[in-house]
């Protein structure tokens, strides 16, 4: 029971870290950055790529190391995700929503298949894998690897929801989800504002590329696709547009696949997820925590 | 009545022709040198603005016809795909060949059936291999438990699409539409996770040994072709209907379309089953041509490529729709050197279709809008 618990509580982080981006994406400029995804799968080969480049590891090293690999990682997601809003989508703002919508399916398209002509179709093992030693607490199995990157998602939740209630950016970037036209007469300078939220999102999407690629071990140029959908799921259980709802919708989601995996078997999981995606949105469509706070980002 | 989405969809008379083009003679005098002037863009703008032109120009309504363009809104254009398609194994019937034609009429169907969800109605379906999906695995376990032709399926096979079009498009359809694309993705996999998970389906192998529909393989090829020009005629027809014209409306402007009476949640519903129907029925073709399905057919990769076939040719362009799925579905025969580099070539694509050309190779003009134009001038 607690280890169900724990491994849901643990999984549900990393959704949660995904569903930021998407759900930020979304409040500000109400796209759905179907490429999301894909920007964490690509978060996982830059890490990759990165730890190859700084050599071999000592198991010793590899936690500061991971560390550092991973800010390394979300500057350079971040600044794919902002590449991938000037090209694909700022042209577009103010388009048909269906043209926004094929052109998120075209830039996942593209960053899968240009992830597969570069780094080969086969899974890459990563340099680095988190195992370690269990610990027992109250009846569940937990490794300090996982506490740590549970630790390590807990702190970048925080800090974004800092960083959107409190600072001037993040009060331009509410600004802007309530009525970009009138922010824009107010001096916030809106384009700069939304690279700035996809740079922050396509971060954190990366870092939990690279926190899946250590603790899974595996990654390949599709790990983005289902993650991105279970991500979107996360969105709308808590709330789309609305950060702690995320939050809470992710670890929720994380709980609830723990539990139904536990139920129904490992195969139905994703099933599982996608119909707790549509009974939600026939339930209630704005989310868990969607109608309380008003104030969307 | 107010809603048009409770009235059946009545053809208007006009040409029976595939193509949705305007039946009523060409607008007025072209003038002589298209693209100088542009009868339809704010008289205050240079003409060839070319500097601070959009960067999005909406559909190719505003301008004059160009040659080309006049070609292909040809009302035998249809006719004379369809010769092609019926001359075609005349000059190629290897059964290789015969295979090939055979997928890729099926999939025209496929993108004749989801040009009505995403062409006509501006909804975004993800998941429309689920559709096939739905179709061929309903028509193949029942034609093989129980020894039933396959023709006998289709009845069923109708039942079961509608269904799961009901059931996935009632609930995400009063919603914006960007959820119903990613809902969709869901269920695209859900379907196909499904079919890998059950017994009945066979699991990850599949089903085999499904029964023919023809005997040979040219039969079975002239019965597709027919069976597919009559859907693509169907969805052209539908298209110019009266629930078509509501699901151009609802696409243009869905609160308009409210406002007028448009019972949009009945039309976008409506649009949605249609496409179901013509998905599961191009699904029984695809599971009596290959003769076995199995969950890898129905990939999101699948529903991907026949989306491309849709923006590709044109949404809402049936002819343009046709041309993009042929395109699509045998350019792997073309490119096989570039098979790696295939779908992210694809995926450019979609952005820059999206970006510079969003109207598609082949645009569709309505006849609405070739009025209005001449409203203008």
């Amino acid at each position: 029971m607690t280890q169900l618990v724990w491994n849901g509580l643990f999984v549900g982080s990393f959704y949660a870290l995904v569903a930021l981006g998407y759900s930020m994406v979304y409040g500000i400029i109400k796209l759905l950055n179907f490429a999301h995804g894909d920007l964490y799968m690509l978060g996982a080969f830059t890490g990759f790529a990165v730890l190859g480049a700084a050599g071999g590891v000592t198991s010793a090293a590899a936690l500061p190391l991971l560390l550092a690999v991973l800010l390394a990682t979300m500057v350079i997601t971040g600044l794919a995700g902002v590449v991938l809003e000037r090209v694909a989508y700022r042209p577009l703002r103010g388009a048909p929503r269906l043209s926004l919508l094929i052109t998120a399916v075209g830039a996942s398209f593209a960053l899968e298949y240009g992830t597969r002509a570069v780094a080969g179709a086969d899974p890459r093992v990563y340099p680095v894998r988190l195992g370690g030693t269990p610990l027992e607490v109250l009846g569940a199995r937990l490794t300090l690897q996982q506490l740590v990157l549970t630790a390590v998602a807990v702190v970048l939740m925080i800090g974004l929801n800092l960083l959107v209630t409190r600072t001037r950016e993040g009060r331009a970037m509410r600004a802007i989800a309530l009525d970009p036209r009138t922010s824009a007469l107010m001096g916030v300078d809106v384009n700069a504002v939304i690279s700035r939220t996809f740079f922050l999102g396509s971060a954190l999407a990366g870092a939990a590329g690279v926190m899946a690629g250590a603790y899974y071990g595996k990654i390949d140029f599709l790990m983005g696709f289902l993650i991105g959908l279970k991500a979107f799921t996360a969105a709308v259980i808590g709330g789309i547009g609305n950060i702690p709802g995320t939050m809470l919708g992710g670890l929720l989601l994380g709980l609830l696949e723990s539990f139904g995996t536990f139920w129904l078997g490992g195969e139905w999981r994703d099933v599982f997820a996608f119909g707790v995606l549509i009974l939600f949105l026939t339930v209630r469509p704005t989310g868990l925590l969607g109608e309380r706070v008003t104030e969307r980002v | 009545m107010k809603g048009p989405g409770a009235g059946p969809a009545s053809p208007e008379p006009g040409p029976a022709s595939p193509e949705p083009g305007p039946a009523s003679p060409e607008p007025g005098p072209a003038s002589p040198e298209p693209g100088a002037a542009r009868p339809g863009a704010d008289p205050g703008s240079p003409g060839p603005d070319r500097a601070d032109a959009p960067k999005v120009r909406l559909r190719g309504t505003r301008r004059p016809p160009t040659r080309t363009s006049r070609l292909l809104q040809n009302r035998w254009a249809g006719a004379a795909g369809l010769l092609v398609a019926l001359l075609a194994p005349f000059v190629n019937a290897t059964p290789y060949a015969l295979s090939i034609m055979t997928s890729a009429a099926i999939f025209v169907m496929l993108a004749a059936g989801l040009n009505i969800v995403v062409g006509y109605c501006g909804l975004l379906d993800l998941g429309y291999a689920a559709f096939l999906a739905v179709g061929a695995y309903t028509s193949g376990v029942l034609a093989t438990r129980f020894d039933l032709p396959l023709l006998a399926t289709v009845p069923a096979v109708l039942v079961v699409t509608v269904l799961a079009g009901i059931v996935i498009g009632a609930p995400t359809l009063r919603l914006r539409s960007d959820y119903l694309a990613i809902v969709t993705l869901g269920f695209g996999e859900i379907i196909r996770i499904t079919a890998n998970n059950l017994d009945v389906t066979g699991g990850p192998s599949g089903i085999y040994g499904i029964p023919h529909l023809a005997d040979g393989p040219v039969a079975f090829y002239y019965l597709t072709v027919a069976v597919v020009s009559l859907a693509v005629l169907g969805a052209a027809r539908l298209g110019r209907s009266r629930l078509g014209r509501a699901w151009r409306f609802v696409r243009e402007d869905e609160d308009a379309a409210e406002a007028t009476g448009v019972n949009t949640y009945r039309v976008k519903l409506a649009a949605y089953i249609a496409g179901a129907i013509w998905g599961g029925l191009a699904g029984v073709l695809f599971a009596a041509h290959l003769s076995a399905v199995s969950p890898a057919s129905f990939t999101f990769l699948q529903s991907a490529l026949v989306l491309m076939a849709v923006v590709l040719g044109g949404m809402g362009s049936v002819p343009g729709v046709v041309l993009g799925a042929i395109v699509i579905s045998l350019l792997p025969e073309v490119l096989r050197d570039l098979a790696d580099y295939r779908f992210f070539l694809f995926g450019v694509l979609l952005i820059g279709f999206m970006l510079l050309r969003p109207q598609g190779l082949w645009p569709a003009r309505s006849k609405e809008a070739l009025r209005s134009e001449e409203a203008l001038r």
